[in-house]
C-alpha cells in the first residue's frame, strides 16, 4: 500500500493567525506519509453536489495519536470547500485519500553545501525542513505572505532551520516586499545546492530561473487545482521536458506536485 | 460473433480511469465488469496547456481532448497493464478517416485481452478536431462498415453515441445495420459555459463545440436516450453511463433496458466508486451480463 482511502473524521480545529490548523483522524495515511505528498479531500459533506475534490498538504503527521493516526492541516479559507472544513465540528466525516504524489526529492546522504527553501504560506516548508536537518543538511528558510496574520510555522521552523528570514507584503513582520525580490540575493549568500519552493506559480517560475542561474538544483511544489488527485481526470496537467528532451504534459497530480525546475516549460503554466 | 465478454455489470468509461502506480491501492479492479481505454487515435498527441474542466451544478464541462499516446503506446502500455490484472478490455478510438478507422480496429482487435472496441464516432467537437463528421445515421453507417471485417472472433463492435434524444434511435439502427454489436448511450453531452470573471467560457483558444457536460447533471438526458433506444429497438444491446453515482442509478439504467452500466465522473470524485457501487447493488444485478451481440439475438 503506498496510498488509501478513508473517512476521515475531524477531531479539532485550531485558529493560526489568519489560517486554520485541522486535524483529521485518518488511520493509515499518517504511517504512509513523506515530505512533499498531499491528500485529496472531498469538501462540502455528503450532500453536496461539488464533483471536483481538494488538495492540501499534510503539515504533520502523527501515526499513534489516542484516536489511532491523525494529520494535521494549515488551511486557509478561500472557496465554499475550504469555508466547509474550516467549520466542519468535530466528528464531521471528510472523505480523504493520501498519501499522494511524489515525495520530495532528497539528499541521500548528508550534503556539505545548504538548501534553501522557501514558500508562501508555510505548510509545505515545515515538514521538508524538519526531516533535511534530520538528514544532517543545512537549510536556510525564507517564508512570505501577505500580513502577519497569514504567516504560518516561523517559530517551529527555527528549531529545524539554521536561519529563517521572513517577508511580508504589509511589512508587518520581518522584511517588506516581495519572496522573488529578496531570492536572489539569499541564493548568492548562501550559494545552496538545492532550492525548494512553494507558492504561487510566478514565484516558482523566478525560483526555477534563480537557481537555474546559480547552477543549483531546484525542487518547486506545483499548487494549482487538483480536481480528483487522482490521476483520472487530466485536470492538473503541466507542461515539463521529459528525460528524452519531448515536450508533454505531466500530471501534477501523479508526477508531482513537485517537480524539477528545469524540467517544467513555466511560460506555458496555466496559460 | 460471441457475446460481448463482460466480467460484470460496471463498466469503467472512456477517459474516466487511467493507470497509475497507485491505481491498484485504491479499486478493486475485480468489481470492474471492463476497462474501456481513454480514446486514442492513430498517432500520439497533446492537447492545450491550461485548464481542462469546469465544475458546474452537479457537472463537469471539459473539452473533447483527443491527448494520448496513440493506438501503438496503449496497445504497448496500459492494456497489457489491465489485462495482466484480468480486466477485460474494451479500446476505445476515433478517427479522421474511415482508412484510419479501419487500422485502428485491425490494431486494437488483434491484441490479447481486447474483448471490444469503442468507436467514438460522435464526441462534441468532432468537426473541429478534423474527425469524420457524423450526423446523420448514414454516418455510422459507413464507419461501421469500413471496420466490421477487421474485427477477430470474440471482439465485439460497441459504437458510443451522442447525447441527443431525438438523433440517438436513428444512429443506433444505423450502426447495428452495419453489424455493430452493442451500443453505448450515451457520450458527455454538447456544453457552454462562461467564467462569470470574464465573461467568456474559460477554456482559452479551445473550440466552443468541443465543450461537454459529464457527471449526474446528465442522468435524465441519458436514460432518455437508453429509453428511447429501448423502445425502438428492442434487441438492441445497450452499454449506458452518464451520471451514475450509486447502486440506485446504476437499477435504474438497468430498469430502463441496460446491460450493463458505465461509471465516469464519479471515477474522478470517488476514487473507491467501483467497490462501493458493486455492493450497493442487489445480488442480482451483480452478476455478470450477458451482453448478447446482436447477431446472435433473435
Ligand atoms: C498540492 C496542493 C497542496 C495544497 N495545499 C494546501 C494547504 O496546505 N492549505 C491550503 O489552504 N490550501 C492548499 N492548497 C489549495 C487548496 O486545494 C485550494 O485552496 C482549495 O481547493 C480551494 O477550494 P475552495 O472550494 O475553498 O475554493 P474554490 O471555490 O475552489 O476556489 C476559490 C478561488 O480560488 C481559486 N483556486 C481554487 N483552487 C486553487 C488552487 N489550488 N490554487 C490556486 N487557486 C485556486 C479558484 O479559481 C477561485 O478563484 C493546495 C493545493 C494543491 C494542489
Ligand atoms: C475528464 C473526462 C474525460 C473523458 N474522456 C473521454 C474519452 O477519452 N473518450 C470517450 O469516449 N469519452 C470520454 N469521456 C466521457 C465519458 O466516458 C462518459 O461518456 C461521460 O462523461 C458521461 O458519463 P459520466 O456522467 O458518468 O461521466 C470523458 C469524460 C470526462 C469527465
Ligand atoms: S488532479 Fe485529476 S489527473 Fe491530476
Amino acid at each position: 500500500m503506498r496510498v488509501v482511502h478513508v473517512d476521515a473524521e475531524v477531531l479539532a480545529h485550531k485558529r493560526s493567525g489568519g489560517h486554520h490548523l485541522v486535524t483529521l483522524v485518518a488511520p493509515g495515511v499518517a504511517e504512509l506519509h513523506r515530505p512533499g505528498t498531499f491528500a485529496e479531500l472531498t469538501l462540502g459533506g455528503p450532500h453536496s453536489d461539488r464533483l471536483t475534490r481538494h488538495a492540501f498538504w499534510i503539515l504533520r503527521a502523527n501515526p499513534s495519536g489516542t484516536y489511532g493516526g491523525t494529520v494535521e492541516l494549515l488551511v486557509s479559507e478561500r472557496g465554499p470547500g475550504t469555508r466547509w472544513l474550516v467549520r466542519a465540528g468535530p466528528g464531521t466525516t471528510v472523505p480523504l485519500t493520501g498519501p499522494l504524489g511524489r515525495p520530495v526529492a532528497r539528499p541521500k546522504e548528508p550534503v556539505p553545501g545548504p538548501g534553501v527553501a522557501l514558500e508562501v504560506g508555510g505548510a509545505a516548508t515545515l515538514p521538508l525542513a524538519a526531516r533535511l536537518k534530520e538528514r544532517g543538511c543545512v537549510v536556510h528558510v525564507l517564508l512570505g505572505a501577505r500580513t502577519e496574520a497569514r504567516l504560518h510555522g516561523a517559530l517551529d521552523l527555527r528549531r529545524a532551520a539554521r536561519t529563517v528570514q521572513v517577508v511580508t507584503g504589509d511589512g508587518s513582520v520581518g522584511r517588506r516586499g516581495e519572496l522573488a525580490e529578496v531570492l536572489g540575493g539569499v541564493l548568492d549568500q548562501q550559494a545552496p545546492d538545492v532550492v525548494y519552493a512553494a507558492g504561487p506559480v510566478p514565484l516558482l517560475r523566478t525560483a526555477a530561473a534563480e537557481a537555474e542561474a546559480r547552477g543549483a538544483w531546484s525542487q518547486l511544489a506545483y499548487a494549482g487545482p487538483m480536481p480528483c488527485g487522482t490521476g483520472h481526470c487530466q485536470g492538473c496537467l503541466v507542461p515539463v521536458v521529459g528525460e528524452d528532451g519531448i515536450a508533454r504534459h505531466a500530471r501534477a497530480c501523479v508526477d508531482g506536485p513537485v517537480f524539477r525546475g528545469d524540467r517544467v516549460r513555466w511560460d506555458e503554466v496555466g496559460r | 460473433m460471441s457475446a460481448l465478454a463482460l466480467r460484470g455489470p460496471l463498466v469503467a468509461a472512456s477517459g474516466c480511469l487511467r493507470v497509475t502506480r497507485t491505481l491498484e491501492d485504491l479499486v478493486d479492479l475485480s468489481t470492474l465488469g471492463a476497462w474501456v481505454t481513454p480514446t486514442v487515435g492513430l498517432a500520439a498527441a497533446t492537447g492545450p496547456s491550461g485548464r481542462r474542466l469546469w465544475e458546474t451544478g452537479a457537472g463537469l464541462v471539459h473539452p473533447t481532448c483527443l491527448e494520448g499516446p496513440g493506438i501503438s503506446g496503449l496497445l504497448a502500455g496500459d492494456v497489457p497493464w489491465m489485462v495482466a490484472r484480468k480486466v477485460p478490455v474494451i479500446v476505445s478510438v476515433t478517427a479522421a478517416t474511415l482508412g484510419d478507422y479501419a487500422e485502428l480496429v485491425r490494431h486494437a482487435g488483434a491484441a490479447p485481452g481486447v474483448v471490444g472496441v469503442e468507436l467514438r464516432v460522435a464526441p462534441p467537437g468532432a468537426r473541429d478536431l478534423g474527425l469524420v463528421p457524423v450526423s446523420e445515421g448514414f454516418h455510422v453507417g459507413r464507419i461501421v462498415a469500413a471496420v466490421r471485417d477487421g474485427l477477430p472472433p470474440g471482439c465485439s463492435l460497441v459504437v458510443k453515441l451522442p447525447a441527443l434524444p431525438d438523433r440517438v434511435v436513428d444512429l443506433a439502427r444505423a450502426a447495428l445495420d452495419a453489424g455493430a454489436d452493442a451500443l453505448t448511450l450515451v457520450d458527455a453531452a454538447p456544453a457552454y459555459v462562461i467564467d462569470p470573471a470574464t465573461g467568456r467560457p474559460p477554456f482559452g483558444d479551445v473550440a466552443a463545440s468541443r465543450l461537454s457536460l459529464s457527471g449526474p447533471a446528465l442522468l435524465p438526458l441519458a436514460l432518455r436516450c437508453v429509453h428511447e433506444v429501448r423502445v425502438a429497438l428492442p434487441d438492441a444491446p445497450v452499454l449506458a453511463g452518464g451520471g451514475v453515482r450509486s447502486g440506485a442509478d446504476v437499477a435504474a439504467f438497468l430498469a430502463a433496458g441496460a446491460s450493463a452500466v458505465q461509471l465516469g465522473t464519479v471515477l474522478l470524485h470517488d476514487p473507491v466508486a467501483p467497490q462501493r457501487i458493486h455492493a450497493e447493488l442487489a445480488p442480482t444485478e451483480r452478476t455478470a451480463p450477458s451482453v448478447p451481440t446482436e447477431r446472435e439475438s433473435p
